[in-house]
Parts: structure tokens; sequence; C-alpha cells
């Protein structure tokens, strides 16, 4: 110990002191201050890059999501515009039939009817010549009947005998 | 004094296993009483060397020759402050061998310390067998001095560099910065933030990284064969724990100062019995931190130089090789070591730092 004490160099004490001060002075300002800035700015930058990643992984995933939801929707809004168009289809020829239908039974009662008036018109006409041929015979008939007195008087007779006075 | 003792019985063990293999390897006894006294020389010349390498020197040397008398090296500046500045370059002492004049004084190099003499360089000793000589205030460049410059330097260097390298290349490290920088992340990480707290942890960053950055590197460089010992000096070790110590009592607050005088949650008696233990843990904390950095590293040193110098005291192939593979593993254990150390030094002083800054008391939290 007393060999130590007197060993002790107080010229190396100072020495190391003061080059050790100016060391540690001018490594702060040359060294240490931009080497701890530098990795601190590097560790931040890091980070937060990192952080970018996982937001714009987090938007992605809503953005497919969301992809998926209008997807979906397009899909429904399809389906359900192809299910109108189809009831629209069959209600549409249901109606055309029904309209034929109703057109083509108008115009066959049309044709009945006329059928029909044409008939009454012909049957008027044919009741009218049977008269009228009737009539015409008739007289013939009766010209040629009321040529002989006997005859007349025999039909006068005749047609008294079928009237009778109620 | 215990890191010699381990020292010693590390070298015994040592000296027991080669001699056993040496034993059975050398053929004829004469030879091996030849070299006895040479093996002493070694020895001595060995221990003298550990000496010299552990002990801070006014030149640097890569190597010297002690029969000689040859250095190669250079010399540093001599700063003594003894009626006025005195600066010199410490080859005027020619390696102890002359008297350096300055500004009218004399100094004479004695064992790697600076004695005020006369002109003639005469010292005088007490009984054992220190000089007695006054010793002028020493703000030397030494050997350490320069080398905490250079590591000063190179963890400047490195560390603008990678600062530089984030503006040119939008915010990513280049070169050795990749290397450097998860270091940096780890020091904010794993000793800032959770021994101080998000809050407080900022204002201690700068401490901390040059701290452990510094440390390591002179750890680091005391491993090199350039002979350089930082760490191992208590004096640098003292500096540094002296730095934390200031700077957790300068940063306390309120509720530090609570617990070490009226610790709070525990009976009267013990907040009496505790505050003279806390008020001295304030002391030993950072004298703890000095110590257990300088014996590592000091210890690490003595160690691998006695088993390199074993290389020498051993001329055998396989007592050679022995102590080689040896100092192999220890170095790379001293590598661990260096971080090792720089990593606790960096993280018991981010500690009393949360201490000190420590808002809440432990059972709110509970």
């Amino acid at each position: 110990m007393e060999k130590l004490i007197n060993d002790f160099s107080y010229g190396l004490f100072f020495w190391q002191t003061l080059l050790f001060i100016a060391l540690l002075f001018l490594l702060r300002k040359y060294a240490w201050k931009p080497i701890l800035n530098a990795i601190n700015e590097r560790e931040e930058g890091i980070k937060k890059a990192l952080d970018e990643a996982e937001n714009a992984r987090k938007e992605m995933q809503n953005l497919t999501a969301d992809n998926e939801r209008i997807l979906k929707e397009a899909r429904i809004q399809r389906d359900s515009l192809l299910k109108e168009a189809r009831e629209m289809k069959e209600s549409m020829i249901s109606e055309a039939k029904n309209e034929a239908q109703q057109q083509a039974q108008k115009v066959i009662d049309q044709a009945k009817s006329s059928i029909e008036a044409e008939k009454q018109a012909a049957i008027v006409d044919l009741k009218n010549q049977v008269a009228e041929l009737s009539i015409g015979i008739a007289e013939k008939v009766v010209k040629s009947e009321l040529a002989d007195k006997n005859k007349q008087v025999k039909l006068v007779e005749e047609m008294l005998k079928e009237i009778t006075i109620r | 004094m215990y890191k010699r003792n381990l020292v010693k019985t590390l070298t015994l063990l040592l000296l027991v296993v080669t001699f056993s293999v040496n034993a059975q390897h050398e053929p004829a006894t004469k030879v091996h009483e030849e070299q006895t006294s040479t093996k002493k020389d070694y020895k001595t010349e060995i221990k003298e060397e550990i000496r010299h390498h552990v002990k801070d020197s006014y030149y640097f040397d890569f190597n010297s020759n002690s029969e000689t008398g040859e250095h190669h090296g250079f010399s540093l500046p001599v700063i003594l402050i003894d009626d006025g500045l005195k600066v010199f370059m410490s080859s005027k002492f020619e390696h102890g061998e002359a008297v350096a004049e300055a500004g009218g004084n004399y100094y004479k190099l004695y064992h790697n310390k600076i004695y005020k003499t006369d002109a003639t360089g005469k010292l005088s000793f007490d009984e054992h067998h220190h000089p007695t000589n006054i010793k002028p205030l020493d703000f030397s460049i030494t050997k350490s001095v320069f080398s905490i410059i250079i590591v000063s330097l190179f963890v400047f260097l490195v560390f603008t560099s990678l600062a530089k390298s984030y503006a040119k290349n939008g915010s990513i490290p280049k070169g050795i910065g990749r290397f450097f920088e998860p270091l940096v992340i780890y020091i904010r990480d794993e000793i800032a933030i959770p021994s101080i707290g998000h809050k407080h942890y900022k204002k201690y960053m700068s401490f901390l990284l040059t701290v452990f950055f510094f440390i390591w590197f002179s750890n680091l460089i005391g491993i090199t064969p350039f002979g350089m010992n930082i760490t191992g000096n208590l004096a640098v070790t003292a500096a540094l724990a002296f730095l934390t110590f200031l700077i957790t009592q300068f940063t306390s607050n309120a509720n530090y100062w609570k617990h070490i005088f009226w610790m709070p949650g525990v009976p009267i008696p013990m907040k009496i019995i505790l505050a003279p233990i806390e008020l001295l843990g304030v002391f030993i904390k950072p004298f703890a931190l000095m110590m257990r950095l300088y014996a590592n590293i000091f210890a690490g040193h003595i160690v691998i130089y006695s088993i390199l110098g074993l290389l020498f005291v051993f001329k055998s192939y396989i007592g050679g090789s022995l102590s080689f593979g040896l100092a192999l593993v220890i170095s790379i254990l001293e590598l661990l070591v260096a971080i090792l150390q720089a990593y606790i030094f960096t993280m018991l002083s981010a500690l009393y730092f949360g201490f000190a800054s420590e808002e809440h008391e432990p059972e709110h939290h509970e």
C-alpha cells in the first residue's frame, strides 16, 4: 500500500483528468450527439414506417371488406333485378294473352251477333218473299177458282163454316 | 500486493511443470549446472524488465539492452513546476546517466523518478535506500500520458468518422462504424437506460460512452507489443473513478442524500447505524472502481510478461513452447478482460449515476 501511494503519479493523474475531460467534451460535440441523434432518428423512422405499414395493412383490410360488401350488394341487386325482370316478363306475357283472348272473344261475339242479325234479316226477307209468293199464288189460285160460280159459292160456304161467330 | 503473490504462485507452478519436463529432457547434468548462473541473471533481468514496463517512464522505449545500455525509442518532454515552469526533453537525462540543467536548477533521474540535485547530481539516501532529495512537481508528458494522447486521438477519430458517416450515408453507418455502432446502442439500451432510467439517462451518455471506449482501447493498446500501460496505472484509474465520483455527487438529488443519511423504510436505530456505512460507501464505490480496473490490468500485464520471460529462462523447446502457448492463452484472456473491465467500469458508473438521479423510492414501484 505504501508503495502504491509512493508510486502514485500526480502528473499522470492531472494529465489523465485533463485529457479525459477534453476528450469527453470533444466527443460529446463531434461524435456522441450526432451519433445518438442519428440512431434515434433512424429508430423513430423505423417505428414510423412500421406504424405506417400497419395502418396501410388495416386500410387494405377495410378496403377488401368494403369491396366484398359492395360486391355482395351488387350481386343481390342483380338478382333482384333479374327476378323483377322475370316477373315482369311473365306478367306481360300473361296480360298479353288475356287481352288477346278478350279481343278474340269480342271479335267472335261480334261476328256471332252480326251473323245472327244477318240471319234474322234473311229470315225476314225470306218470310216476306214467301208471303208475297204465297199471296201471288193465292191470287192466281183464287182467280182460277173464282172463275166458276159454283165453286165461288162453295168456297164462301166453306169459309163461312170455318168462321164461327162468338 | 496480493496480485504479486498470485503471480509468484503462477510462476512457481510453471517452474515445477517445466522443470519436470526439463529433467527428463536434458541428458547431461553438467550443462544444467553451467546454465544456472545465467538463468539467475535472466531472472533478475526479467524482473527488472517487468518493473520497468508496468511503471511510467520519461522515455518511449520499444526496446532496450541492459548490457550495452542502448535504448531504442524516443524521448518525451519533461515539464516541472519548480520556481516556475521548466520544460526540457527527457534525452537530457541520458537515461539517468547525466544531470539535467533547466533554468538554473539541476535534476537527476533515479529509478524512474526525477529528483532535484546540485550541479554534480549528488543524491542522499535514507536507511531504506530511498533518496531524500526533493521531488519537484512533475507534469511531464510521460510514456503513459503520451499513450493517453494516442488513445484519445484514436477514439476521437473513430467516432467522429462514425458520426460523419451518418450524414453522408443517410443515417446508416459505414465501414468501422458498423462494428462500433451496435456497441454504442448496447451501452445506451443495456447499460444506461436500465441503470439510470429513461428520464435522466441522456445527460450521462457522453461520459459513459467516452469512459467505455477510452478504457477499452487503453486496455487493448496495453496488450500490443509497444509496451504501453495506461489503465495499469493507479493514477489513470484514480482520475477516471474521481470523475465518476464527481459526476455522481454533482448530479445527485435530495432522494439520494436521504437514502444515505436517513434510509427510508427501516427502524430508527438501523437508520443511525446505516448512515455512516452509507456515507463511507459513497467513497468506497469509486475507490473500488479505481482498484478493480488497476489491479486487473496491472496483474494481466505482469502475468503476460512473466510468462514471456520464462521463454528466456528455459531455453528448451518444450519449456519455450509451453510458455509461448500459455502466453498466447493469457493474451486471449486479456482481450476478454480488456472489454470486460471497460464494461464493468461503465456499468458500475451507470449504476452509481442511477442511484444519484433516482426519483421514486422503490416501494412505490411495487
